[in-house]
């Protein structure tokens, strides 16, 4: 199959969609080339470095008929306009009783690895899973990121979409015929018996190495990408968890209420699935430090593939 | 001027119908029989009512937390509105919103707003969509003095000029953002300074309880707007009479001298009084509209009372569309 990178599927998503619905709208400072050539300045327009008016305006441009997609660039630069994100573009669908549909994608870059330093690295999801009324989605391959973001642009709601900065580059088959992929179906990226790994973004590929770095020592792991969080396919999970009796959640993130809490609240809260735990969930994840800019300080923050094997180690004592 | 005694009388029974309404409001406030917020728009019917007369169904409008007015105005069905407020099942928003959160997007009424300015960058929105279709529709946002210190203010003034967005902001100057004066906050008389400074947006001080001189003021601006010469910022000068919402004992800091002297600028008043020196409408007429009115406003909250409560669980609802 033909390959892409991560950025060009998004590319593609777009132009896709822009096509099939002229409705749609591209607000950010940035001008992505490709769209203004086809759509022109008014539908791909650049705003002002200005995010409280650009993410707002992607409201009312939802409210009114459009279908807008705003590249609000590092999720570091969203927390500007978070009175847009959380008390209108969240709550106004269920504010005002359902009577409007609001059909926006707020994309944002997300995690760390690149000596950006703390203002511009950060994996917020779970400060906007906590905010009913958006969407989630946190694709990790190019095949992912093109189905999820065109799902995005059809559904009839805000859908942000958290975008690692380190994986624009990686490429993966991704098909020349179109697909859609729908939101709240998890994949089991490998298969196993002994430990379930959920890992979120560019920590997939973590746990995928440390998944095959511990297959040697015959230890079998399974490894989920949940691909969306707002809404979560807390079945697969579950099932998977029931099988393998050990969970371990993979999360870049500061570990202090991210989203590997909620995870791990999950497996623990079901009855059915609590019983089979044969050992204690375990979480690994990025310290509770901003992110520093020097590389050794930088890549200590993080999680990698042998915080992960020792987590599965840890998990995997209690037979 | 408005020549036409049909649309005098529009006018008039627009700003009574608001004014009877947020007396009726705040009655049923202080009962109990109302449960939330509310926040009065008494004293400042002519701009909502001066404005909103100027502008078609398919205009939009964007409010913020004191938007009973301006909901009246486009022409929202009272019935489901004092159903809202009574937070009943059969209300605009199902109970969910309340005074803060009305909307009709079938009369293009993009909805109240709680935070002050957090409706500006919606306004851009709605303008740009109204730019975007390629008719001549336009957008109106209301929101009061105490935004304009906010930086979305800023942020959507600015947009607004470099996109020359066919969008009117009808600045509500009641001289004070809750209690904190304008001159004070500001360090200005008129806040419309602001747009015509720094932004490059034409910006007219209009006595904003003179709902003729609002609704002139409105007219020159809709058309200008509607023929694509950019945004426009009036700013009323008017004063709410009441304090900031509706609370038992809630501390209104300003001083007592400046009420009794807004009062004597009555919207109401003035208008009725002006009807009547121009042989306009006769006493009686007025009368009737006033009886129509109360009539009106009773048949509302009857139809909130027979309203039934949401159920607890209709709270899942809504929170996302299909």
């Amino acid at each position: 199959m033909r390959k892409t990178t991560y950025d060009q599927a998004a590319s593609e998503a777009l132009m896709e969609e822009f096509r099939r619905d002229d409705k749609t709208v591209h607000l950010g400072t940035d001008i992505p080339a490709d769209l203004r050539e086809e759509f022109g300045e008014a539908r791909i327009r650049q705003t002002p470095i200005a995010e409280s008016s650009f993410v707002g305006a992607a409201i009312g441009l939802a409210g009114s008929g459009f279908r807008p997609v705003v590249n609000v660039r590092m999720a570091t630069f969203g927390f500007v306009a978070m009175d847009q994100f959380v008390n209108q573009a969240a709550k106004i669908t269920y504010m005002f009783g359902g009577q409007a549909k609001f059909p926006i994608v707020y994309r944002m870059t997300v995690g760390a690895s690149k000596s950006f330093a703390a203002q511009h690295s950060i994996s917020p999801y779970s400060m906007y899973m906590n905010v009913p009324g958006l969407k989630i989605i946190l694709p990790a391959t190019p095949y992912d990121m093109k189905g999820l973001l065109k799902t995005a642009v059809r559904d009839n709601n805000p859908v942000i979409s958290f975008e690692h900065m380190g994986l624009g580059d990686i490429e993966g088959e991704v098909p020349e015929d179109e697909y859609l992929i729908p939101f709240g179906e998890a994949v089991i990226r490998r298969k196993g018996t002994d430990v379930t790994v959920v890992a979120l973004a560019k920590m997939m590929y973590e746990a995928l190495a440390a998944a095959e770095e511990l297959a040697k020592k015959g230890i079998s792991v399974e490894v989920i990408d949940p691909r969306t969080l707002i809404p979560l396919d807390r079945e697969t999970i579950k099932e998977s968890v029931k099988r393998t009796g050990r969970f371990v959640v993979v999360d870049e993130a500061c570990i202090t209420a991210g989203a590997a809490a909620e995870l791990t609240a999950l497996v623990v809260e079901d009855p059915e699935v609590f019983k089979r735990l044969k050992s204690a969930p375990r979480r690994v994840c990025g310290l509770d430090i901003p992110i520093p800019y020097s590389p050794p300080m930088e890549k200590y923050a993080l999680p990698d593939c042998g915080n992960i094997i020792s987590a599965i180690e840890q998990v995997m004592k209690n037979k | 001027m408005i020549n036409n005694q049909e649309e005098l009388l529009r006018l008039y029974k627009i700003m009574l119908t608001i004014r009877r309404f947020e007396e009726r409001v705040i009655i049923d406030y202080q009962s109990g029989a109302i449960p939330g917020i509310v926040h009065s728009y008494i004293g400042q019917e002519a701009v909502a009512t001066g404005v909103c007369t100027n502008l078609r169904q398919d205009d939009r409008i964007i409010s913020n937390h004191r938007g009973h007015g301006h909901c009246i105005a486009k022409g929202a069905d009272l019935n489901r509105m004092m159903a809202e407020i009574y937070g009943r099942k059969t209300g605009y928003c199902k109970g969910k919103g309340g005074s803060m959160h009305i909307a009709d997007f079938k009369i293009g009424m993009l909805g109240a707003n709680g935070i002050v300015a957090g409706g500006l960058p919606i306004s851009a929105g709605a303008a740009l969509a109204a730019q975007l279709e390629g008719g001549d529709k336009i957008a109106v946002v209301f929101f009061g003095d105490g935004a304009t210190n906010e930086g979305e203010f800023h942020e959507v003034l600015n947009l607004a000029s470099i996109w020359k967005l066919p969008l009117i902001f009808a600045c509500e100057n009641n001289g004070y953002g809750v209690n904190t004066p304008v001159k004070y906050a500001t360090g200005l008389d008129h806040v419309s300074e602001r747009a015509t400074g720094g932004y490059g947006i034409p910006g007219v001080v209009v006595d904003g309880n003179d709902v003729i001189a609002v609704h002139e003021a409105a007219k020159k601006t809709v058309a200008d707007v509607r023929a694509g010469k950019g945004p426009v910022f009036l700013e009323f000068m008017t004063y709410r009479w009441r304090g900031h919402y509706e609370a038992p004992g809630l501390a209104d800091l300003r001083p007592a001298y400046e009420l009794e002297n807004w009062k004597t600028k009555c919207p109401i008043l003035a208008f009725e009084r002006r009807l009547l020196k121009d042989r306009a409408a006769e006493k009686q007429t007025l009368k009737d509209i006033n009886a129509q009115v109360m009539q009106e406003i009773q048949h509302a909250v009857d139809y909130a009372l027979a309203s039934p409560l949401p159920a607890p669980e209709d709270a899942l609802e809504d929170v996302y569309s299909a």
